[in-house]
């Protein structure tokens, strides 16, 4: 199309305006003097030092962090193996119960994932802890890195693999020196996502863990339960920043590979 | 004493090096390769020819190792190779997408076989260089897949496939990548190659120019059998079927009843009230069997008057010209229907052309022109 | 023995912790409640035959009984419906513009429109409770632009609620229908107007009917985690927004009853199956329909 009509100019300003004025509202707030989070009382950074200061919060800020690390590691490994085993397993004994059981969480309500998982910790008497928070973020996210995975293994040229095992490759060295660099990108973000994933949790992680480790989002959201803070704006603020950061540098690097592609193929069909 | 001419498949004291026994391949209902018997021979550029769905890229599957055998066996220099898994088969493969494996270079890629087999460093790198030289990619070992062009990337498939020296080269649709003018070129590049490496090949392909061109012998393939296997000019000239016969280039087909006139003869009755046809054929006929005679369009002459001493002549009305630059094909309708092609070649320029739209013509042919056949 | 280990490692992972834990919720939904620990009876200490005699649908009679659940699970299925056709009425006109803006800027669109999805859904909603309230951004906005004369009470109701689901999950209405309309072929338009369509019915007969399976998608996307939510009814809506998981949280850590909390879980289940399903089908209906 060339060009954009009224309509569809408003449409962008205000559903962009919507999607992002709610975030810059909260980040500009952060800034604010007073404590009172409505009334602008002159620029401070005065709520970051007191976050800095927050023992409880700098903790919660570590679990969740040692949480995320852990759960999306092992989700990638899982999500992984599921991702090869859903595309290329062929037929096995309950194969439809395990895809099921790949798609189930996707769709399933937190409270009752997290209930669950809490029924079956207390039922094999299992501490409640970093363990238990790790286990249960490592089984739903592995069906988001699963999914993921294997979209990308089911675009993944066969002949690839056949490739490998006609120059000599077991089916173990084919995947991992053909199959697996080949996916990689698919797998990082899959870990990306497992990794936010875990440290957006509140549901899960309220139900699953004790009282020796809680995670920042628990800590928030008994915060927030009480009200509006200026200390919540700051971190919130933070996580923002960190997310939108890493997002913005991950889609520029991967653009730029894309265009260096694009060059390169561009460059070699000319000198043919 | 004459030059011997390459035909093991002539020799009944020639071993096979792949010898199809009464292979069957069915996926579930689905028969894919119908009771196939074939021998392939070493040395030999041995083209899989036919439309897509006749079994040929199953066939070459089974070679490499990634489908199994239902029925009957394939044997490699006499062994059966039923059990031995792909990566442990002397057969490589040259996947019809080339399958280079995008995070590795050139250099590489056709390094990536031999690093199987634990080949001391220096000869691996001789070994490459050596590949690279045969497939004039020197310059390009550095580059990765995608920084080179679709002909490059031909040459580093057939080099990676290669490399290890095996004892046959599996061939998917080679050149189905190119435009056709490299393809031309590609073809004789492997030709060359084939016959630099003393490498048995097999080919797969749909397209019958390209396995006219390179191959010893082609086996004409449909719905899983075999219609023919020989080398390219029996197929051309001497086709056992219809089937072939149309497969293979143009051809006008003109059934009948044929009537034994000795010496090898027929006359064949096509038409109400028209002379029958005569033919030549070593096959037999009885009397009164049907037949289809097959006569190539190049070989048809058209002319405004009756030619003199010619077997076989027919009068009719052009129907139609194709003009394809150096050739013409005349569309000629005959009495009672039937159109017969005939084809020349333009030698002189358009504006002289002797025959235009609805003019009455005479096409006619030799009776050693066409082939009858049964079916 | 590759493939076994390779098959059975994650398998083995999701029975342990994903089926079974299932399975005990409804095993405990059948339970009576005890003041022990854990707090339900029998427990399979009891032996195995007092375990499953012991067993009943008691629970299950209580909240057919209690009008408290049911008013929740109806509650809830129209909250989730009303935000699903909100969140389509707000995200079909953004798919439809992205779809239509010039080709080099679809790609930042788009990750305009995933950026949020990374952010933290807690923190997402928690910024309207600063909008939303009595001194919030938006009455303060609304009393300056003389539209009001009092300022209104939003957060804490069920508007706030809409607010906060439409806000959260348009992205997921979003990106199947930007999908749907980008693959739409832009000469089927104007081969409707040639044919004699007004622009509007050119969009009404052509680009909704073959943008139909994003506006599906889309809205089982939205319905689907909505009818289940629990943050956003605890921060934004009040005491009169009742909604599934919210009972369910409640019942769990206030009530500490777990087996009311397992059998409103269990019915919730049942009740999600059924868009499930249909979600399913229609993915697998459009896939076969794509190959």
């Amino acid at each position: 199309m060339n060009r954009l009509s009224w309509f569809n100019v408003t449409s962008l300003t205000l559903g962009f305006a919507f999607l992002y004025l709610p975030m810059v509202i909260l980040v500009l707030y952060s800034f604010n003097e007073s404590k009172l989070v409505t009334v602008w009382a002159g620029f401070s950074t005065k709520w970051y030092g007191e976050l800095l200061q927050n023992e409880a919060f700098l903790d919660a800020a570590w679990v969740t962090i040692k949480v995320a690390v852990l759960s999306s590691t092992f989700a990638t490994v899982l999500g992984t193996m599921a991702a090869y085993v859903l595309v290329r397993g062929g037929r096995f004994l309950g194969r439809t119960l395990f895809s099921g059981m790949i798609y189930a969480p996707l769709v399933m309500p937190e409270v009752i994932t997290g209930l669950s998982l809490l029924l079956l910790f207390i039922g094999i008497g299992l501490d409640r802890g970093v363990l238990t928070i790790v286990l249960a973020h490592t089984t739903f996210s592995m069906c988001y890195v699963s999914v993921v995975v294997s979209s990308r293994l089911m675009t993944f040229d066969r002949s690839l693999e056949e490739a490998a095992l006609d120059l000599g490759c077991s089916s173990f060295d084919a995947f991992r020196l053909v199959t697996l660099p080949i996916i990689a990108p698919a797998v990082i973000s899959g870990w990306l996502l497992a990794f936010t994933l875990s440290l957006d949790d509140l549901v899960i992680a309220s139900f699953t863990a004790g009282p020796s480790a809680t995670t920042l989002p628990i800590k928030i959201f008994s915060a927030v339960r009480l009200g509006v803070s200026p200390e919540i704006n700051a971190l919130s603020t933070i996580m923002i920043g960190i997310v939108t950061v890493g997002v913005i540098s991950a889609s520029l690097i991967s653009k730029r590979n894309s265009l260096r592609q694009q060059r390169d193929e561009q460059a070699a069909a000319r000198t043919a | 004493m004459a030059e011997t001419v390459f035909a093991p498949w002539d020799d009944p004291n020639e071993k096979p090096l792949i010898r199809f026994q009464n292979v069957t391949k069915r996926f579930g209902e689905f028969v894919a390769i119908d009771d196939l018997t074939l021998d392939i021979f070493e040395k030999e550029f041995f083209a899989l020819l036919g439309p897509s769905g006749c079994g040929k890229t199953t066939m070459m599957r089974m070679l490499a190792g990634f489908e199994t055998v239902s029925e009957g066996s394939i044997e490699l220099a006499g062994q059966d190779i039923a059990a031995v898994p792909p990566n442990k088969r002397a057969v490589n493969m040259m996947f019809q997408s080339y399958a280079l494996f995008p995070h590795l270079s050139v250099y590489e890629n056709i390094a990536f076989g031999l690093r199987r087999g634990n080949m001391p460093k220096h000869d691996l790198d001789a070994r490459v260089t050596e590949m690279l030289k045969l497939t004039r990619l020197e310059k390009f070992a550095r580059r990765k897949p995608h920084q080179i062009s679709g002909g490059q990337r031909q040459r580093v498939a057939l080099a990676r496939s290669l490399a290890k020296a095996p004892k046959l080269l599996l061939l998917d649709e080679p050149l189905g990548a190119l435009d056709a003018k490299l393809r031309q070129a590609t073809q004789f590049e492997l030709m060359d190659i084939q016959e630099k490496t003393g490498t048995t090949f097999v080919i797969v392909t749909h397209d019958q120019e390209e396995a006219m061109t390179v191959a010893s012998r082609v086996a004409v393939m449909d719905e899983g059998r075999v219609m023919q296997v020989a080398t390219p000019e029996r197929i051309y000239e001497a086709p056992e079927s219809v089937y072939v016969a149309d497969f293979i280039g143009d051809v006008n087909i003109v059934s009948g009843q044929s009537t034994p006139m000795g010496e090898d003869r027929y006359h064949i009755s096509w038409t109400e009230g028209q002379q029958p046809l005569v033919a030549a054929s070593d096959r037999p006929f009885t009397d009164g069997q049907s037949c289809h005679l097959a006569v190539r369009p190049e070989k048809i002459a058209i002319s405004a008057e009756r030619p003199p001493n010619v077997d076989n002549a027919v009068q009719g009305t052009v129907l139609d010209i194709a003009y394809l630059g150096n050739l013409s094909t005349y569309y000629v309708e005959l009495p009672g229907g039937q159109i017969i092609k005939s084809q020349t070649a333009n030698t002189r320029r358009i504006s002289r052309r002797s025959f235009t739209w609805e003019d009455t013509v005479w096409v006619s042919w030799t009776a050693t022109a066409g082939v009858l056949l049964a079916q | 023995m590759q493939r076994f280990a390779l098959i059975a490692i994650p398998y083995a992972w999701l029975l342990a912790l994903f089926l079974i834990p299932f399975v005990i919720v409804f095993k405990i939904s059948l339970s009576d409640i005890a003041l022990a620990i854990p707090p339900y009876t029998p427990t399979l200490s009891d032996g195995v035959g007092p375990f499953f005699s012991a067993l009943d649908f008691e629970n299950f009679a209580f909240l057919a009984s209690d009008d408290l659940y049911w008013k929740a699970y109806v509650s809830s299925l129209r909250i989730a419906a009303i935000s699903t056709i909100l969140t389509l009425l707000v995200g079909y006109p953004i798919a439809y513009a992205m779809a239509h803006a010039p080709e080099e800027w679809r790609p930042t669109l788009m990750m305009l429109v995933i950026l949020p999805f990374w952010t933290s859904f807690l923190i997402r909603v928690y910024a309207w409770m600063g909008i939303l309230s009595q001194e919030g951004f938006l009455n303060q906005f609304l009393l300056w632009a003389g539209l009001i004369d009092a300022p209104l009470t939003i957060l804490n109701t069920t508007t706030a609620v809409y607010i906060g689901i439409v806000y959260t999950y348009v992205p997921f209405m979003i990106l199947p229908i930007f999908a749907a309309l980008d693959r739409l072929d832009g000469s089927l338009i104007e081969a409707a107007e040639d044919l004699g369509c007004s622009r509007l019915q050119a969009f009404w007969l052509v680009t909704i009917p073959l943008s139909k399976n994003g506006i599906i998608a889309g809205s089982f996307l939205v319905f689907i985690p909505a009818l289940g939510e629990f943050v956003i009814p605890s921060l934004l809506g009040g005491s009169g927004t009742l909604m599934i998981g919210k009972v369910l949280w409640e019942e769990f850590f206030n009530n500490r009853d777990w087996p009311v909390a397992s059998a409103v879980a269990v019915i919730l289940l049942l009740i999600l199956i059924i868009p499930i399903v249909l979600f399913q089908r229609n993915q697998q209906r459009q896939a076969e329909e794509e190959a």
